[in-house]
C-alpha cells in the first residue's frame, strides 16, 4: 500500500513531512520521496546515502520493534538547513526499554557465527549526532542530524575552541 | 526478487537486479539466493552493481546466504555502490567479504 504522502512540498530551510504506515514497504516508498526531495534541494549525493541509512534503520525499528507487526502511523519530518538535517520520528507504538541501545558492533568472527543482525543501532550512532529519545503523551520522539556541521551564517571558517574533542 | 544467475562454469555470477536490498525484501532475497545456490559451484559472486541501497536487514541477508554456502564454498562480492559500500565499510564486513570493483573474470582472477 502507498502509504507515504508528502504532506509538505519541500523548500530551502523547510520542513518535509512525511506520514506513513507502520510496513517495511512504506518505509521504503517514504525514503524514496524523501531522498527525491533532498537531492532537489541540493543536499551533496553522499549525504543524502546517509541520511538514507540512518533513516531507513530508524523507521524499521519502529515497524519491528514500536508497533511490531501491528499496524499504526509514522511521523517523519525532515529539515534541510545550511548542509544539516534534522530529523524527528513520532510514533506511538511501544516505548523503548529503557535507554537508546549502545549500537556497539558486534564481533565478526569465528566465519560460520557472523552475526546477521544487531547492526541497526550501530549503524544510526555512527552516523548521526545529537541523537535523543523521550516518550512524551503515549509517543516515541526519536530525533538526530546528518549531515555536514551547521556553520554560522555570513560567518567564513571560523575557529571554536569549545567545540575541542573531550 | 529479480536475481539473474549466470553459470560459468567453476563460478556462478549472480547479478541482483533490484534496485535495492532492504528490510521489504530481504526475505525474499535469501530464499531466492537459497534456491539459486542449490547447484552453485564452489564460487559464487553476487554482482552489486545495480543496487543503490542495502539496509541492515539486506546486510544480514547476506550474511546468511554466504553462511548457507557453508565452508566448501565462497560468496564473493562485486560492484558495490558508494552507499552499498559505506554500509560495508562502517560494519567492517568488507573484512569479512572478498569485494571486487567489478565481477571479476573467472580465469584471470581465480584464487
Amino acid at each position: 500500500m502507498a502509504c507515504a504522502m508528502p504532506c509538505d512540498p519541500p523548500g530551502a530551510g523547510r520542513a518535509t513531512r512525511i506520514v506513513l504506515a507502520s510496513d517495511s514497504m512504506a518505509v521504503r516508498e517514504a525514503l524514496g520521496r524523501l531522498v527525491q526531495a533532498l537531492r532537489l534541494q541540493a543536499l551533496p549525493e553522499e549525504d543524502c546515502g546517509t541520511a538514507e541509512i540512518v533513516l531507513a534503520e530508524a523507521l524499521n525499528n519502529v515497524v519491528e520493534h514500536a508497533y511490531a507487526a501491528s499496524p499504526g502511523e509514522i511521523e517523519l519530518t525532515v529539515t534541510l538547513s545550511g548542509g544539516a538535517l534534522t530529523c524527528t520520528i513520532r510514533d506511538q507504538g511501544r516505548p523503548m526499554p529503557g535507554a537508546l541501545p549502545p549500537g556497539t558492533l558486534p564481533p565478526l568472527a569465528p566465519p560460520d557465527h557472523i552475526p546477521e543482525g544487531g547492526f541497526g543501532w550501530y549503524l544510526i550512532r555512527a552516523l548521526s549526532r545529537d541523537l535523543h529519545y523521550r516518550r512524551q503523551d503515549g509517543h516515541n520522539l526519536l530525533s538526530f542530524r546528518v549531515g555536514r556541521e551547521q556553520s554560522p551564517p555570513g560567518v567564513g571558517a571560523v575557529s571554536r575552541p569549545e567545540t575541542t574533542p573531550d | 526478487m529479480d536475481l539473474q544467475p549466470d553459470n560459468r562454469g567453476d563460478m556462478l555470477v549472480v547479478r541482483a537486479m533490484e534496485p535495492r536490498i532492504d528490510a521489504a525484501v530481504a526475505i525474499q532475497f535469501k530464499d531466492r539466493m537459497r534456491d539459486l545456490l542449490a547447484a552453485a559451484p564452489a564460487r559464487v559472486v553476487l554482482d552489486l552493481s545495480q543496487v543503490q541501497f542495502l539496509d541492515s536487514s539486506g546486510l544480514g541477508a547476506v550474511v546468511a546466504v554466504m553462511k548457507h554456502l557453508g565452508p566448501g564454498r565462497r560468496l564473493e562480492l562485486a560492484g558495490l555502490t558508494p552507499t552499498v559500500q559505506k554500509v560495508f565499510r562502517l560494519t567492517r564486513m568488507d573484512s569479512v567479504f572478498t569485494i571486487h570493483p567489478e565481477v571479476p573474470d573467472g580465469l584471470r582472477d581465480a584464487v
